[in-house]
């Protein structure tokens, strides 16, 4: 199949007006009658619910966690970027679509890109209206904060708890609509499979996860926004529960997955500490505004970091990367640690962590609330109080944090960071309307492929995922639905609902029959160890291969010796991680295939064998200026190629000294 | 560390509980609270038993999911902390940790430590928003916010619906949680059209759920994991005292009539 991205004629300016302005529409009494399936009530999946309830249509709402208030958006911290120029400092919808696809390193779809910077000052529009206390100057107006791969300020924020503010907004939206009948709501429920009717999604199989028993669901159309998929490396950033299921599911059922081997690897994560742990913490890159990163010049440096002199310590992203400094893009802060791991000049017991230092800020924040109040003879330590404040203020949920964690105050040491995987730039493939190769089939969000490229900059997951929830899909599904009017319910005892359901109790029966003796944590965390190994921050061939044969093998023994105790018709959570991981078995293969197929190095895929002189990563546009999208086949996974074409922002060495 | 834990086993909503003992050992201090449940249900796996069931997603203490009633205290010894949060170095050697799932009839247990907290969300159903429609919405700087008032929404806003406020009230009072959400729209601009109508129908289906009054015994606010203030119980009853008594309305408001779907 030909992958066509239905991108619309025009300029770029136009291209989005234009398709609105020739869109078939759906009537009112129309919309009553069409019934929308949605999984995931994230940013995208609640603004899709929200928006599609309040334009009439009839939503079903699924979400794994008790309350769609729960979706991991929720822990999303730093910001969302928007194009609204109120500092004046020379923003405007060009430069947040180009710097978006510089960011991407040229390997995102310039039309979307286009539109995601188009609508980015909506978004804001529409939250402050849902009264999301964003953060405010003292005149009353919004605040803005820069992020990495940026030089204006454009981010708003609200603490370092924005993703919880707007995904509350969202879920506000949504309840608003629940209470009005537009929306059902079925939290504890997990998607197991997509049923298909004559080649179009119409419905849904989904195990009720207090029950456990299976419940079979229609919907004219199906959207996947179920997030993305970094728990397949076990630890990450994403929450327990975040799974790759739902997005998995549909690409065996037809829908192709794009450039799966993009991950972001988030350079300011709290490091790991031991076997035991379960997941890693992220602190917000917005601390790169005022944190120094460094290490000691000295490999064996064994002294408190604040008595080791500024000329012995090497801040090593400033000296590389004079003009971005420590905001560089997440990628580059990334390698640039782990190379100086690498070399031995980490920090801490492990080694393995680099300092992200605020002293120089608390003092200069300091300085200048003295020279506000007047004080004339201020010490050292007023300074520094008054300093300690601006950064509570503007970080300190995140302070806390760290310090819960580490047993450490942050305000007097410097914090020990490192990289961890954090988002997941591939995903499903979609077209300009969001929708993937399955008709009736849609993608939103971090699920979906579209707007990143090969690396997401800071405080774009957010604009992303409620950009395609407030203000895409609710006109793009309108050219699919425009054809449904005449399509009745289909009642769930049609055939393919009782195929689908069939193949998913078959499964379930299977995973609780092996009885095995190893746990499915157990298989996770060895999954895990394998894709940071060899398929993490820096990739080679060899790696790959290797990788490829040990996801393998580790699949057969996990279907042979994979241990789920309980029954399948009770709360069973060990059952429900069974589901996950065996589909993060399958993914993972995928991912390592992507990354060997891609033998260029861009954005955040680092291959060792392409990199310049300088160690940065190194594209090759003649070959690899396409997406990789995987079309699932019994026989295999097969590659099918998108072409990327540069209109307006032509491809160059990313750069950032 | 070695510690003894008596956790609260229920099969599910109907069965009848009772505490488990179950000794754990060589915990590090640098564990999570939780992390320490993993390492004792890989245990319970390896020897066939059923793990303990526990609500927990994002580990960083903003999803709100983890509940954990531990030696008498929702969430634990910490102040301001969640139990995702609460790190071992909290114990020391030959504790012996008591943990319950939340203690309110309000949030029936579905298994061991596991609640049904569906109930915030129907109050949210009831008024918990601005009714704006996506699109409707004029440019954001348009209305400018006092910054104390948008700091205070705020504060109001980080509320995590853990529940840790009904689960520490001996009445099962929810109404920290209710009034956050009041509060919150209460002091922004874009809440003052519904604010009549909000206080009163949340408050109601707060009624309706079975939860408690306040007591002005202020547990809600010492076990809170966002540090939400008492303040806003006090703005909310003046709010709801001012709605009851407003002549806007003569009756109370019903939801709003969605015009689209002509019911209401």
């Amino acid at each position: 199949m030909a992958l066509d991205a239905k991108i619309p004629e025009g300029e770029i300016e136009q291209k989005w007006t234009n398709y609105k302005d020739h869109l078939r529409l759906v009537s009112p009494a129309n919309k009553r009658k069409l019934e929308i399936i949605i999984v995931g009530t994230g940013l995208a999946g609640a603004s899709a619910a929200a928006t599609l309830g309040e334009l009439g249509y009839k939503v079903k709402s699924f979400c794994f966690q008790d309350s769609p208030r729960r979706a991991h958006s929720i822990a999303a911290q730093g910001g969302i970027n928007a194009a609204k120029n109120y500092q004046s400092d020379g923003d405007s919808i060009y430069r947040l679509f180009y710097e978006t696809v510089k960011g991407g390193d040229y390997r995102s779809r310039e039309a979307n890109v286009y539109r995601l910077a188009q609508v980015s000052g909506n978004i804001i529009d529409q939250c402050v209206a849902q009264g999301v206390p964003f953060a405010r100057e003292y005149g009353g107006l919004l605040s803005n904060r820069s992020f990495g791969g940026t030089q204006v300020q454009r981010t708003f924020y609200a603490a370092g708890q924005t993703g919880q503010q707007l995904l509350l907004g969202a879920y506000g939206a949504l309840e608003r609509q629940v209470a009005l009948g537009n929306v059902t709501v079925y939290s504890r429920h997990e998607m197991h499979d997509i049923v298909k009717i004559d080649g179009i999604a119409r419905g849904i199989i989904a195990r009720n996860l207090i029950t456990g028993k299976l419940e079979r669901y229609f919907g004219h159309a199906v959207l996947i926004c179920s997030g993305g998929y970094g728990n397949v490396f076990y630890l990450s950033t994403n929450a327990m529960g975040s799974n790759v299921t739902a997005a998995w599911k549909s690409h065996k059922k037809g829908a192709y997955f794009a450039n799966p081997c993009f991950t972001q690897i988030h350079p300011t994560c709290i490091p790991v500490t031991g076997e035991h742990q379960s997941k890693l913490t992220l602190m917000s890159e917005s601390l790169r505004n005022d944190g120094r990163i460094w290490v000691p010049k000295d490999k064996n440096d064994k002294r408190n970091p604040n008595e080791i002199p500024e000329s012995e310590r090497d801040y090593y992203l400033e000296r590389r990367y004079p003009a971005f400094g420590n905001l560089v893009p997440r990628d580059v802060a990334s390698r640039a640690a782990k190379e100086r791991c690498d070399a031995g000049f980490g920090v801490g017991t492990t080694k393995m962590a680099v300092f992200l230092d605020f002293a120089s800020a608390i003092n200069r924040y300091g300085k200048t609330e003295v020279h506000k109040r007047g004080l004339q003879d201020a010490t050292e330590q007023t300074i520094r109080e008054l300093g300690e404040n601006v950064i509570r203020e503007k970080y300190g949920n995140l302070f806390a944090m760290y310090e819960k964690i580490t047993g450490e105050d942050p305000y007097k040491v410097p914090m020990r960071i490192y990289p961890a995987v954090h988002y997941t730039m591939g995903g499903l493939w979609v077209d300009y309307e969001l929708k993937t190769t399955v008709d009736g089939l849609y993608s939103l969000g971090e699920a979906n492929f579209s707007d990143h490229g090969a690396n997401r900059l800071g405080a774009s997951a957010l604009m992303q995922g409620l950009a395609d929830g407030y203000f895409v899909i609710p006109y793009t599904i309108s050219a699919f639905m425009a054809d449904q009017i005449r399509v009745p319910a289909i009642p769930t005892t049609h055939a393919a609902f009782d195929e689908a359901e069939k193949a998913v109790k078959d499964r379930i029966d299977k995973l609780m029959s092996i009885q095995g003796t190893e746990s499915v944590e157990s298989f996770h965390k060895r999954l895990g160890k394998i894709m940071w190994d060899k398929s993490g921050m820096s990739r080679n061939e060899n790696g790959l291969k290797e990788a490829i044969e040990e996801i393998k093998a580790l699949r057969n023994e996990f279907w042979q010796n994979v241990r789920i105790p309980g029954s399948i018709e009770e709360y069973n959570s060990e059952l429900d991680k069974a589901g996950r991981v065996a589909d993060f078995l399958e993914l993972a293969e995928l991912i390592c295939i992507d990354a060997l197929n891609r033998s260029e190095s861009c954005g955040g895929h680092f291959r060792e064998e392409s990199q310049t002189v300088e160690g940065e990563a190194l594209r090759k546009d003649d070959e690899f200026s396409y997406v990789a999208a995987w079309e699932y086949t019994p026989n295999g996974e097969v590659l099918h190629k998108e072409p990327l074409h540069f209109d307006v922002v032509k491809p160059s060495q990313r750069s950032y000294k | 560390m070695n510690l003894t834990l008596k956790v609260w086993r229920q099969k599910n909503a109907e069965a009848r509980g009772g505490f488990e003992t179950y000794d754990v050992k060589d915990i590090s201090s640098e564990m999570s609270f939780l992390e320490m449940f993993d390492v004792l249900n890989e245990r319970l796996v390896q020897e066939g038993k059923e793990p303990i069931a526990f609500d927990s997603d994002c580990r960083e203490g903003i999803c709100g999911a983890c509940s954990m009633h531990i030696d008498g205290r929702a969430h634990g010894p910490w102040q301001k902390n969640t139990v995702c949060q609460l790190h071992m170095r909290a114990y020391k050697d030959g504790d012996t940790i008591v943990v319950e799932p939340w203690r309110s009839n309000v949030f029936p247990v579905i298994k061991d430590l596991i609640v049904d907290r569906s109930a915030f969300d129907r109050i949210i159903q009831a008024g918990g928003y601005v009714s704006v429609n996506t699109g409707n919405a004029p440019d954001a700087n348009t209305i400018p916010v006092d910054r104390a008032d948008s700091d205070e929404a705020f504060d109001a806003a980080s509320c995590i619906a853990c529940g840790a406020c009904v689960a520490a009230c001996p009445n099962g009072s929810a109404m920290l949680f209710v009034s956050a959400k009041v509060s919150q729209l209460a002091l922004l601009p874009q809440g003052e059209p519904e604010k009549i109508s909000r206080v009163l129908n949340m408050v109601d289906q707060m009624d309706k759920e079975g939860f408690g009054n306040c007591g002005n015994i202020y547990n809600c606010e010492a076990e809170c994991p966002k540090g939400i203030s008492v303040e806003n119980i006090a703005r909310m009853n003046r709010q709801y005292l001012g709605a009851s008594l407003s002549s806007k309305i003569q009756e109370r408001p019903v939801r709003m009539v969605d015009p689209m779907n002509e019911k209401g």
